[in-house]
């Protein structure tokens, strides 16, 4: 059976991935961020799961203006590193799990989670910053990685309790998946930045710490942010947090932390990185009629 | 914690409240649809080469409007914003110019690339004072 063993929440801010590409993390202003990543780069290493369920935003990079999926997961064999203007980043390729993947997707569909489902896609800086922040610069991805991409971009995005419902359901899904897996959940995006207009690069320390506080314990507080206090305490690009939630809401009724880091700033961003266990991984059951019934279950490969 | 909007007028009545920042809405959305697109064309590299030989006969390819093309021209982020563009996009703009995030989210501040940095290193734009027009908090 597969098991959630922990949740990550990460930032993927692109200027990360320069300095990653780049060999910059001696220099002085990346340095705190190279010393706040790589204890949880050795934890990770020792705590390695089969397979990452990797929550991101595109950023009009595999979807357009044509496209806009409000939850998508990918069902794919692989996925390149998109060229986000100025050449694909060099990192390898990120290989997927279809098997569980297509079980997620069939069953949160029955979950009422209507999934868009992607074969083919290219990975931006989204997806493939967290990957770096947490495993370096291997020569092949040491997991498999299954990208579910949340609109956070054109309003309005999903709402935190729906996102928190999502990661409810990805842990029914994950539960009644027979193969013997490890699966990570992570989180990315975030936390306190603007990139646009007159009031950019705000910046809320108080207001990201209180998000980070309540993502352990038993509280559900967080699902209850509606966007509006994103935006208006954490900057407009702020909102990215939601996405953390999903992982939170996949983790089960209570968490515990076991590693922290918030630093500033990265280019215009605050920068940090969570770790959360299971305690309680209970989850509630499905409401929907398909998720309780075991005919409908039992067509789910 | 605020209260839960549910009204979906009210919940898009809020956006106009924050200073200094444009929302991308669906309105902004169907406002920029081709600017955006026009963006997004230059993710490819041939592309971009065919934009670095002549801008403005490029943009014309695009059914976009004389402001939206002039504001491109001037690389007046403050104003393709207003005009329907999203930052995401039009960072394809200026990724394309060779300048990073950072460099370029200064221009909309006022702000040079030095002062500009130099806040973000000192912590950032505290959020006191920038959370509301109507309560000026």
């Amino acid at each position: 059976m597969a098991r959630i063993t922990h949740g990550i929440a990460c930032s993927h801010i692109p200027a990360l991935g320069v300095a990653s590409d780049f060999d910059k993390w001696e220099d002085p202003y990346w340095k705190p961020i190279q010393e706040g990543f790589a204890p949880t780069q050795a934890w990770e290493a020792e705590n390695l799961p089969d397979v990452v369920i990797l929550v991101y935003n595109d950023h009009a990079s595999a979807f357009d203006m044509k496209i806009i999926p409000t939850f998508a997961i990918g069902c794919g064999e692989s996925y390149k590193p998109a060229d986000e203007g100025w050449g694909p980043r060099a990192v390898p390729d990120v290989e997927g799990h279809p098997d569980l993947a297509w079980h997620i997707a069939q069953s949160l569909i029955l979950d009422e989670f209507d999934m868009t489902i992607i074969n083919e896609m290219d990975v931006d800086h989204g997806l493939t910053v967290p990957l770096s922040m947490m495993f370096g610069k291997p020569a092949k991805w040491p997991v498999k990685v299954i990208p579910l991409a949340v609109n956070v971009v054109t309003y309005p995005p999903p709402s935190g309790n729906r996102c928190w419902a999502l990661g409810e359901a990805i842990a029914r899904a994950v539960e009644s998946f027979d193969e013997d897996l490890n699966v990570q959940v992570w989180g990315t995006g975030g936390m306190s930045h603007q990139l646009q207009g007159p009031r950019a690069g705000l910046i809320n320390r108080e207001w990201d710490q209180m998000f980070l506080d309540k993502l352990s314990g038993d509280t559900q507080e967080l699902r209850c942010i509606p966007h509006i206090e994103y935006l208006r305490e954490t900057g407009s690009e702020g909102i990215e947090m939601v996405m953390w939630l999903i992982m939170r809401g996949a983790l089960g009724k209570e968490t515990r932390e076991l590693r922290r880091f918030y630093h500033v700033p990265a280019s215009n961003t605050a920068v940090g990185h969570i770790v959360l266990e299971p305690v309680n991984g209970d989850v509630p059951p499905s409401t929907t009629v398909e998720g309780n019934n075991a005919e409908a279950q039992n067509l789910i490969d | 914690m605020t209260d839960k909007i549910t009204d979906i007028h009210a919940y898009l009545g809020e956006f106009d409240d924050i200073p200094g920042t444009r929302v991308y809405t669906a309105k902004r959305a169907r406002q920029g649809y081709h600017l955006n697109q026009f963006a997004m064309s230059l993710m490819k590299a041939e592309n971009r080469e065919r934009w670095k030989a002549d801008e403005r006969a490029y943009l014309d390819e695009w059914p976009m409007t004389e402001d939206q093309k002039l504001a491109v021209l001037a690389r007046d982020y403050n104003r393709l914003l207003d005009l329907g563009g999203n930052i995401y996009f039009l960072a394809k703009v200026f990724s394309t110019d060779g300048l990073s995030f950072l460099q370029a989210v200064s221009t909309m501040t006022g702000m040079s690339v030095e002062d500009y940095q130099a806040m973000m290193i000192a912590g950032g734009r505290s959020p006191e004072g920038v959370r509301s027009i109507k309560e000026h908090r």
